[in-house]
């Protein structure tokens, strides 16, 4: 605990670089998981392509990526690009099939009333699809997160900056308090970033906790 | 006015649906698309909106290839209502309402105005507009789902199977609030039904389709059931097309004889002083009907006690003397304990009594002047 108390401004500089390295590539997963999900759940040829890539994707192993990315994309071994880049393919590889199933629970017959209401597809998309499938939306993408929080600590041994640099660092100094406070520091943070996107995905979704009244 | 200007619709795989379908909808019309499954007749319909577009032939509306232009524009103009009313779940009723001004470029508020607006016309209380479809009946949500459709007044409306998933009673108070609206609005309507009464009761022309996409007979329903095309036709408006024909002959024409009538609360003498043929008709202070009394049932009665409710007969079903037609008159006749039938003003007060015989008396004068073919 004294080690904790001590030691604020680091945890608290840790803890943003941990944000950062892992909530950005849940945002440009999610960007890029858009379209490919929506494209593999209308066309049987692109969902044959993209979900068992998306999902070999992620066997992947962390550390692996980390290692070989810096080869492909030129960069530094310790560069966070690194590890934003790899976050954000195991992100895209858990979202899109995840989108592509959240469209597909739509139900056809309302899609069809908004065409003949007058919707083109692309606002169609984004007004009607998109809204209905939030609800399976969210709870993937609460998954992704909690992976992504947990799995950038791997960065780490690789010298990335965030919470597993107490760990690692804590285990070469044999400083217990140092390895348990960023245990308990990746766990409070996705507990707490799993709660947010819990109650974000339900503030914006009022119409499924409605009772059915006759 | 739509055209259908040899249409044929042929699905992948060789199939057709509709083959070539020659029809015109008249500006201001309800037409009613019925026929037995795998007839064509939602095919017919989502080809006028371009939800389906033709193998072959043309659709005009106004003239006006609905093929040239584009399909977005032209479903703004069209109102669409499907079974289950197809609402969006995540939107609110007002929301749901608002859609196609809100797609139409109106800004939020005066689509929200104009969404209450219609709220009011398809009957629902402004309390509803807060809530979400699911928490809506299923009546309640067709209503919705007409009210969306209108809501951006489009000149037509294609209703497809709208009312075919809400229970006999709450249907029946759709389609008269469906003929209510359209008195108002004159749109041009299109409906589709497999059920040739609902058909008949809305439409002013009906279209009959059989499998295989074939138009069989266009005509007006007494046309349809006077002078069926042919034996699908025949078979398909059923057996009872003779009696349901007489619900497109005025009841007004009818004469509309005495009825011995006591208000209730009389005693059972004063009762029995008025009975007619040993019957009379209990009505309450508005002269609503209650029930029938019968010499045979006050005989032995205390005369000074109140004739009680449990003494009397229940009534048959009534007809309006105006405004009614002769399939509820003759109804309201053979229903009725006496074999008088009950007629009714529009308050529901009773203003006399039919025999059986007098309509049929009045159907033939009817065939003898020419308003029925036979």
């Amino acid at each position: 605990m004294n080690w904790f108390l001590n030691h604020i401004d680091l945890i608290v500089e840790k803890t943003g670089q941990h944000l950062v390295i892992s909530l950005l590539p849940v945002l440009f997963g999610l960007i890029i998981s858009l379209p490919l999900g929506w494209l593999a759940g209308r066309n049987p040829i692109a969902r044959a392509v993209l979900i068992p890539v998306s999902a070999l994707l992620y066997t992947i192993p962390s550390l692996a990526m980390f290692v070989f990315l810096p080869l492909i994309l030129g960069t530094q071994i310790i560069d966070p690009v690194n590890v934003i880049v790899a976050l954000t393919i195991y992100t895209v590889s858990l979202l899109v099939r995840a989108i592509a199933d959240a469209l597909s629970v739509v139900d056809a017959s309302i899609l069809a009333a908004a065409t003949a209401m007058g919707y083109r597809p692309a606002r169609r998309f984004l007004a009607v699809e998109l809204p209905l499938a939030v609800p399976v939306l969210i709870s993937n993408l609460r998954v992704a997160t909690v992976s992504n929080i947990s799995l950038a600590t791997v960065g780490s041994v690789i010298g990335i900056e965030g919470l597993g640099k107490l760990f690692s660092e804590g285990f070469q100094r044999q400083n217990l308090d140092e390895i348990v406070t960023g245990v308990v520091l990746v766990v409070v943070l996705a507990l707490i970033i799993d709660l947010v996107l819990q109650l974000v995905g339900r503030a914006i979704t009022p119409w499924t906790r409605t009772a059915v009244k006759s | 006015m739509i055209e259908f200007r040899s249409v044929t619709k042929r699905f992948a795989g060789g199939s057709v649906a509709v083959d070539n379908l020659n029809l015109t909808v008249e500006d201001g019309s309800f037409t009613v698309f019925v026929g037995p499954s795998g007839c064509g007749k939602t095919t017919s319909l989502r080809m006028i909106n371009r939800m389906l577009d033709p193998s072959e032939g043309k659709i005009l509306i106004d003239g006006k290839d609905v093929h040239e232009g584009d399909p977005a524009r032209l479903r703004l103009g069209i109102g669409y209502v499907i079974q289950h009313a197809g609402l969006f779940p995540h939107r609110t009723v007002l929301d749901n309402i608002a859609t196609v001004p809100r797609l139409a470029g109106w800004t939020k508020a005066k689509a929200r105005s104009r969404a209450g607006e219609l709220l009011e016309l398809v009957g629902l209380d402004a309390s509803m507009a807060k809530r979400y479809p699911a928490q809506l009946s299923g009546g309640q949500q067709q209503r919705v789902g007409v009210a969306r459709a209108l809501a951006a007044d489009p000149p037509i409306l294609l209703m497809d199977e709208p009312f075919s998933a809400v229970d006999p009673v709450v249907r029946e108070g759709l389609q008269d609030e469906l003929l209510r609206l359209q008195s108002e609005l004159d749109k041009t309507i299109v409906f589709v039904t497999h059920d040739i009464d609902e058909a008949i009761k809305l439409g002013e022309k009906v279209a009959v389709f059989r499998v295989g996409g074939v138009l069989a007979q266009y005509a007006e329903p007494a046309e349809l059931l006077a002078r069926p095309a042919d034996d699908f036709v025949a078979g398909f408006v059923g057996r009872d097309r003779g009696y349901r024909a007489l619900g497109f002959l005025p009841a007004s024409q009818l004469p509309v004889g005495e009825l011995a009538t006591i208000i209730e609360g009389a005693t059972i003498a004063q009762t029995r002083a008025v009975l007619h043929d040993g019957w009379a008709v209990v009505v309450d202070r508005n002269g609503k009907p209650i029930g029938w009394a019968e010499e045979s049932r006050l005989h032995g009665q205390d005369p000074a006690a109140t004739l009680s409710e449990d003494l009397l007969h229940a009534g048959g079903s009534l007809y309006q003397a105006d405004g009614g037609n002769l399939r509820s008159a003759l109804d309201a006749a053979l229903s009725s304990p006496s074999g008088r039938g009950v007629a009714v003003d529009a308050d529901g007060a009773v203003t006399g009594a039919v025999l059986a015989d007098d309509v049929l008396a009045a159907l033939a004068r009817a065939r003898n002047d020419g308003e029925v073919r036979s």
